[in-house]
C-alpha cells in the first residue's frame, strides 16, 4: 500500500504528514483525532438512505406478525378462542399468553409483565395474542377473528386513587396487607431536615406537576425472530439493550442463553424508549419457534405510544430552606410517580427522582419521599434524563423562587451554592470533575444575562437553570462483578482496524466514539477503522445504551484495548529504530519518530513489522466501575456514577400576553462533558437535548381520556399529528457552549453529553416566563391555553412589577 | 404501518368519465385528488370505498386564469400553486395565506383547492385508528350512535378544518359542480351545512370542478389568521377570514368575517352592518366587531385543545386581522 492511500481524505480528520511535527508536541494539541470535528462513521449511510434498519430486512420465507391488543383499561381475560384465526388461509401460527406464562422485567426484582397477558389486561393496548401470517393484511384479518371474553374491572387513572385502601389492585401485593398498587416507596433523609428548615431565614414551599412525555423516536420498534432447524434462535431488534433482551429471551422462552443470538441493527432513535424487552421481541421468537419461519413485527406508531415507557408524570411538593445569604439549608421533597400498568424501570425511577438532585448545589440537609404507583395506562419508564428531569424542573423553579424571596440574582444564588469538585454530595455520591461554575459563566456571558434579567419590558424575559447527570451507573441491572463494558480490537495486515463492541449505537454516536479512540491510539486514518457492534455472536457483552454510560465505560474499555496494542507496536518499532517506545508516534497513517518526524513509515508497514515479531495483533479491553463511591445505606448505590456531567441553560422568551403563546427566542446551553471527543457530536447532543426539553415544556401533552370524555384510559393522541413535537419551524435558536473539565477517570477526560443537557431546558423556560410576565408555570406544559389561563387568574403584572422592585432594592443595597 | 384496504383505482381522462364512474358505484366509490385527506382517513378505516377515482390527471380540472371578471381556479390545482399564483398573491392576499398555511410544503404540493373545500370534518373521537375507535365504542359520525362531545346531540359537531373555505366564503367565491345529471354552481357561502357527518351540500355523485372568485375592487382588503400549535403541519384550531370594502378615511362600506375550525360549519359573523358598516375602521369599531364575533362563537371539545381558550382567541384574532387590514400590512404567502 502506498502511503498516500493511507492519508485521510476527510476534511475534519486531515492531518498531513507535514503536520506530524504538530502532533509530536505536548498536550491536547498533540491528538490527531480526539477533540477534532470528525464525521460520524455511519453518517453517510444515513444521509444517503443506505443504512439498513430492522424493518429494511427481509429474510427468505419471512412472515409478518401482529399483536391483538386489549380495548379495555382493566379487565380479566375469561377466555381466548383462536380457532377462527387459525383456520384463516395464510395464517401460520397464533400465540397466546398461556404459551409463555413467564413474567419478565428489565429490573429483576420487579418482574410483573407477561409477553402476552395471561389472565388480566391492565391498559388499553396491552398485548393479548399474536399471529404470524403471509402478509400484514392477513395477519390483521386474523386478529379480528380471535375471540376474547373479558370481565371488566374498575380502572385506576389517577395515582392518588391507586393509594386508596379500597382501590382495586392492579397487581397482587408482594406481601399480605401491602398495597399492590405501589411499585416502590423510597424515603431517605440526610441530616436533620426539620431542624434546618426551622432554622432557615426563608422557606419556600410549592407544588409542581410534570405531565410526562413520550420519546417519539422516528423508527417504531421492530423485531425479527428466526428459530432455525438446529434449534438456534436469532432475534434482530431495534433495541438499545440487546444484552438484557438476550437474557430475558432465554428466561421467558426457556432456552439456553448460548442458543440465542441477538443482533441490534441500526436504530432510528430510542431516547430510552427501547431500553427494555418488549412484547414483540418475545412474540417474533415464539411465533418463529412455532411455525419454523422467520417472523417480523413492526409496531404501528399507535403501538409505540402504547408500549410507551416514557417519562413518569410526577406530582411534586418541595420545601427549600435557605439562609439570608442564599445558602441552601434544607430541601424536602415529596413525589408521587404515576407509573402506568407495569414496573418497567420504576424501582430505579423512584430512587433517581430523589438521589440525583444533590448536585451541583450543596445541600446542608435533604429528604425525599418518592412513591411510584401503578395506574391503568401505558407503562412509564426511562426517557432521556431518567427520573431526574421532573424533580429538576420543580427544584430549579423553586430555586428561582428562593432567589426572588431573598432578592438575589438567581445566577448568583446558584454560584453561592456550588458544591465544588472532588467532593461528596449530601447523599454521599462521589463527585470528581465539576465544571458547573464555568457553565454558569458561559451562559451568563453569552446571553448578556445582566443586561436582560428583570430589565426587559413586560412580555420578555430570561431564565436560568442548572443540573447534573450521571455518566453511567456503578452497578449493573443484574448483580454481577464482571466488567460493565468490553471491547475487542483486531488489526488486519492492510492497516485496517476492526473494533468489536457490544455498545448500542442508537444515533448518539457510540460506533463513532470507539472509532475515534481506536484511530487516535493506533494512528490509522478514521476510515480505516471498521466498527462491528451489537451482535452477541461476535461482540463482547455490553450492558446497553442507557444512563449515558457508553462514552465513559465503553470508551475506557476501547482505550484499554487500543493503548495495549499501541504499546506493543511502538515497542517493536522503537526496537527497530533503536529508540525508546515513548519516542514512537502513531498518527494519521504513519509511525514516526517524535524527535525526527522525517523518520517515518506507513502505519501498515509498522503493523506488519509488529505482527511478524509478536504474532496476530489483537487486544481486549474492559472497564468496570469503582465500587466505593456511594453511601452505605439501602439504595445508596442507585444514582452512584463514576463521574457526573454538569449543565446550565439560559432561555430567553417572548410571551404574547393576549394569546399565551410563548416564543422561545434562544436557549444558551453550557455543558461540562469532561472532554469533547468530537465537539460536533457533543454539540449535536446538546442541541438535541435542549430541543427535546423545549418540546416537552411547550407542546407535548401526555393525556388520556376519562369516563366523561369517551373512554377512561384511552390515549388522547397516539399519533405524530396529535402528539405534538416541535417541527423545524418551532425550534428556537440554540447555542452550545462546551465546557471541558477533564475528568480524571473518563477516557481522555470525557464524561456524558447525551442526557444531562436536557435537564435545565424546562425550568429555564419556566423561569424566563416568570421574568417576562410574572406568572409561575409550576405545571407543564406551558402551552398557550395554560399560560393564558395563568394570566387570566390575575396578579401577573403586579408580581412582575414587584419582582423588579425587589431586584432594584437589592442592587441599591449592594451598592 | 397502518394498511390500506383493497380497492380498484380508476384514472379517468375527463370529468364526464369520472362522473360516470362515480355514478355507477353508488355508495362504493370516492374521488381522490391529492389524497392528503382521503388516504389517512382510509388508513384509519373511516372510508373503505371499493372504487377510488383519481381526478388529478384530468386536464380540465387544472388552470388558474382570469375570465369574465373572475379568477377561475381548477379544482385540481395544488394548494401550493394557488398560494403562489401571481393574481392570487396580488388580489387575494388572504387566500394566498390560507392556501399557503395548510400543513407543510409536501402536503401543499399534493393537496388541492377542491380537496380542501371538500375536506372531511375532524374530531378527536373520529380521526383515530379502528382499534382506538373500537375501544371507544365508536361515535355518531362513524359506526356508532353517540356523540362523545355533546353526549346528547343528534348532530355531529366535528370541526370543519379547511383553511381556504372561510376565505373563499368571504370573497364571494362560487363552486362549480358536475355530475351525470349536469352541472350546477353553489356559492361557497352556501356550500356547508351544520352537520359534521357530511358537512357540504355536494351530492354523493358530484365532483367539484372549479372555484370562481369575483375579482376585487381597488377598495377591497383581505386578511387571514390561523391559530395552530406549531408553525407547520397542524390543522387549524381557529381560522379568521376577513374581507372589507374601505372607502376614504377607512370608512367601512362592507365587512365580511368568517370564523371557522370551531364547529361543523364555518360561521359567518352576522350583524356587522349594525356595528361596522358606515363607520371608520378604528379601534372602537374593531372592538365592537371582535365582541360580536366572540358572542357568536361557541367551540366544543371536538379538538383536544381547551375550548375556552379557543373562544377567547376569536376576538383576539379578529382584532389582529382588522388591525393588519386597516394598516394595509396583509401580505401574500411567501
Amino acid at each position: 500500500m502506498r502511503p498516500e492511500e493511507l492519508r485521510p481524505r476527510q476534511a475534519g480528520s486531515a492531518i498531513a504528514p507535514e503536520s506530524l511535527e504538530e502532533l509530536a508536541g505536548e498536550g491536547a494539541g498533540s491528538m490527531s483525532v480526539i477533540g477534532r470535528r470528525n464525521r460520524k462513521v455511519d453518517g453517510a449511510g444515513k444521509v444517503t438512505g443506505a443504512t439498513v434498519y430492522t424493518d429494511d430486512m427481509a429474510l427468505p420465507g419471512m412472515l409478518h406478525g401482529k399483536i391483538l391488543r386489549s380495548p379495555h383499561p382493566h379487565a380479566n381475560i375469561l377466555s381466548i378462542d383462536t380457532t377462527r384465526a387459525e383456520a384463516l388461509p395464510g395464517v401460520h401460527a397464533v400465540l397466546t399468553g398461556r404459551e409463555m406464562p413467564v413474567t419478565y422485567c428489565v429490573i429483576p426484582w420487579t418482574r410483573d409483565e407477561y409477553p402476552l397477558c395471561v389472565d388480566r389486561v391492565r391498559y388499553i393496548g396491552d398485548g393479548v395474542a399474536a399471529v404470524a401470517a403471509v402478509d400484514e393484511d392477513t395477519a390483521n384479518r386474523a386478529l379480528r377473528l380471535i375471540d376474547v371474553e373479558y370481565e371488566l374491572l374498575e380502572p385506576i387513572l389517577e395515582p392518588e386513587r391507586a393509594l386508596d385502601a379500597d382501590a382495586p389492585q392492579i397487581h397482587e401485593a408482594g406481601k399480605p396487607g401491602r398495597n399492590g398498587n405501589i411499585t416502590k416507596h423510597v424515603h431517605l433523609e440526610f441530616g436533620d431536615v426539620d431542624a434546618a428548615l426551622a432554622d432557615s431565614d426563608v422557606v419556600v414551599e410549592d407544588e409542581y406537576f410534570f405531565q410526562g412525555s413520550s420519546h417519539t423516536p422516528i423508527e417504531p420498534h421492530c423485531a425479527i425472530g428466526l428459530y432455525d432447524a438446529t434449534g438456534k434462535l436469532t432475534v434482530w431488534s431495534a433495541t438499545q439493550v440487546p444484552h438484557y433482551l438476550h437474557r430475558e429471551l432465554a428466561r421467558v422462552l426457556d432456552l439456553d442463553v448460548a442458543r440465542i443470538r441477538v443482533v441490534q441493527p441500526a436504530v432510528g432513535g430510542a431516547f430510552g424508549g427501547k431500553s427494555e424487552p418488549f412484547d414483540l421481541e418475545f412474540c417474533v421468537a415464539a411465533l418463529s419457534r412455532k411455525c419454523g419461519r422467520p417472523v417480523k413485527i413492526l409496531y404501528t406508531r399507535e403501538e409505540v405510544f402504547y408500549a410507551h415507557r416514557g417519562r413518569h408524570p410526577m406530582k411534586m411538593k418541595y420545601r427549600t430552606g435557605a439562609s439570608r445569604d442564599g445558602r441552601i439549608r434544607a430541601v424536602d421533597g415529596k413525589l408521587l410517580l404515576d407509573g402506568g400498568a407495569y414496573a418497567s424501570f420504576g424501582l430505579v425511577t423512584a430512587y433517581y427522582s430523589g438521589q440525583l438532585l444533590t448536585a451541583p448545589y450543596k445541600f446542608d440537609t435533604y429528604r425525599f419521599d418518592s412513591t411510584r404507583v401503578y395506574t391503568n395506562k401505558p407503562a412509564c419508564g426511562p426517557k432521556r434524563g431518567h427520573g431526574s428531569v421532573q424533580p429538576r424542573f420543580a427544584f430549579e423553579v423553586q430555586l428561582d423562587q428562593v432567589a426572588e424571596r431573598l432578592g438575589i440574582d438567581p445566577m448568583e444564588l446558584r454560584r453561592r451554592n456550588f458544591i465544588g469538585e472532588r467532593t461528596r454530595t449530601i447523599n454521599e455520591l462521589r463527585v470528581t470533575s465539576n465544571g458547573f461554575l464555568q457553565c454558569l459563566d458561559a451562559v451568563e456571558r453569552s446571553s448578556a444575562w445582566s443586561d436582560k434579567f428583570r430589565r426587559m419590558p413586560f412580555g420578555r424575559g430570561v431564565g436560568v437553570a442548572g443540573s447534573c447527570y450521571i455518566s453511567g451507573t456503578n452497578y449493573p441491572i443484574y448483580p454481577n462483578e464482571m466488567p460493565q463494558a468490553a471491547v475487542q480490537i483486531q488489526i488486519e495486515r492492510s492497516g485496517r482496524v476492526a473494533v468489536f463492541t457490544g455498545a448500542s449505537e442508537i444515533g448518539q454516536g457510540s460506533n463513532s466514539m470507539v472509532a475515534y479512540i481506536a484511530a487516535e491510539e493506533l494512528g490509522v486514518p478514521l476510515e480505516y477503522v471498521r466498527v462491528h457492534s451489537t451482535d452477541s455472536d461476535m461482540t463482547p457483552v455490553d450492558l446497553g445504551a442507557y444512563s449515558s454510560r457508553e462514552t465513559f465505560m465503553v470508551g475506557n474499555a476501547c482505550l484499554m484495548a487500543a493503548s495495549d496494542l499501541r504499546k506493543r507496536i511502538t515497542a517493536v518499532i522503537a526496537n527497530e529504530w533503536d529508540t525508546a517506545a515513548a519516542q514512537v508516534g502513531l498518527a494519521a497513517g504513519w509511525a514516526f519518530d517524535l524527535s525526527d518526524t522525517e523518520r517515518r513509515i506507513p502505519i501498515s508497514e509498522a503493523f506488519n513489522i509488529a505482527e511478524a515479531k509478536l504474532g496476530t495483533l489483537a487486544a481486549v479491553g474492559h472497564y468496570n466501575t469503582p465500587k466505593d463511591v456511594h453511601g452505605e445505606y439501602r439504595g445508596g448505590t442507585i444514582g452512584a456514577s463514576p463521574a457526573y456531567s454538569f449543565t446550565a441553560h439560559v432561555a430567553e422568551v417572548d410571551v404574547d400576553v393576549e394569546t399565551g403563546v410563548v416564543d422561545v427566542r434562544k436557549i444558551w446551553i453550557a455543558h461540562d462533558c469532561g472532554r469533547a471527543l468530537n465537539p460536533v457530536l457533543v454539540e449535536g447532543q446538546m442541541e438535541g437535548s435542549a430541543y427535546m426539553g423545549f418540546g416537552e415544556a411547550l407542546m407535548e401533552e401526555q393525556v388520556f381520556k376519562d369516563a366523561d370524555h369517551g373512554r377512561a384510559g384511552l390515549h388522547n393522541a397516539p399519533s405524530l399529528l396529535d402528539y405534538r413535537i416541535p417541527t423545524s419551524m418551532d425550534t428556537p435558536e440554540l447555542e452550545s457552549l462546551i465546557i471541558e473539565s477533564l475528568d480524571p477517570e473518563g477516557p481522555y477526560g470525557a464524561k456524558e453529553a447525551g442526557e444531562g443537557p436536557l435537564h435545565p431546558s424546562i425550568p429555564a423556560i419556566a423561569n424566563a416566563i416568570y421574568d417576562a410576565i410574572g406568572v409561575r408555570m409550576n405545571a407543564m406544559p406551558f402551552s398557550p391555553p395554560n399560560v393564558w389561563r395563568a394570566l387570566q387568574a390575575g396578579g401577573a403584572r403586579e408580581a412582575w412589577e414587584r419582582a423588579r422592585r425587589d431586584m432594584k432594592r437589592t442592587e441599591v443595597a449592594a451598592d | 404501518m397502518l394498511r390500506l384496504h383493497e380497492y380498484t383505482y380508476h384514472r379517468p381522462g375527463s370529468v364526464a368519465e369520472a362522473a360516470r364512474l362515480l355514478a355507477s358505484h353508488p355508495g362504493r366509490a370516492r374521488v381522490i385528488a391529492g389524497g392528503t385527506d382521503l388516504m389517512p382517513n382510509m388508513k384509519h378505516g373511516l372510508f373503505t370505498p371499493e372504487h377510488v377515482i383519481a381526478l388529478k390527471q384530468i386536464g380540465e380540472l387544472h388552470g388558474i386564469e382570469e375570465r369574465d371578471g373572475e379568477l377561475v381556479i381548477g379544482a385540481a390545482e395544488s394548494l401550493a400553486s394557488v398560494s403562489r399564483h401571481p393574481v392570487v398573491r396580488a388580489q387575494f392576499a388572504s387566500l394566498s395565506q390560507a392556501a399557503g398555511s395548510v400543513a407543510g410544503p409536501q402536503l401543499r404540493n399534493m393537496g388541492t383547492i377542491g380537496g380542501n373545500l371538500c375536506l372531511d370534518t375532524r374530531c378527536t373521537y373520529y380521526n383515530q385508528t379502528h382499534f382506538w375507535r373500537n375501544a371507544l365504542g365508536y361515535c355518531l359520525k362513524k359506526d356508532g350512535d353517540v356523540c362523545h362531545v355533546t353526549k346528547v346531540g343528534r348532530k355531529c359537531v366535528a370541526a370543519h378544518s379547511a383553511d381556504t373555505a372561510g376565505v373563499l366564503m368571504t370573497l364571494g367565491a362560487v363552486a362549480d359542480l358536475e355530475s351525470v345529471n349536469g352541472a350546477r354552481s353553489v356559492p361557497v357561502v352556501d356550500f356547508f351545512i351544520a352537520d359534521g357527518i357530511e358537512n357540504t351540500v355536494r351530492e354523493w355523485n358530484e365532483i367539484v370542478t372549479r372555484v370562481r372568485i369575483p375579482l376585487p375592487s381597488p377598495r377591497t382588503r383581505t386578511a387571514f389568521q390561523k391559530v395552530r400549535q406549531r408553525g407547520a403541519i397542524d390543522f387549524p384550531l381557529l381560522n379568521i377570514a376577513v374581507v372589507a370594502q374601505l372607502g376614504a378615511a377607512l370608512a367601512i362600506e362592507d365587512l365580511r368575517i368568517v370564523v371557522s375550525a370551531l364547529g361543523a360549519r364555518p360561521r359567518v359573523i352576522s350583524g356587522l352592518d349594525k356595528v361596522a358598516v358606515g363607520r371608520p375602521l378604528d379601534e372602537e369599531t374593531t372592538e365592537a366587531v371582535a365582541q360580536r364575533a366572540f358572542q357568536q362563537c361557541h367551540p366544543l371539545t371536538n379538538i383536544i385543545v381547551d375550548p375556552d381558550w379557543r373562544r377567547a382567541m376569536v376576538p383576539v384574532h379578529v382584532r389582529r386581522a382588522l388591525t393588519e387590514l386597516a394598516a394595509g400590512s396583509v401580505t401574500a404567502a411567501e
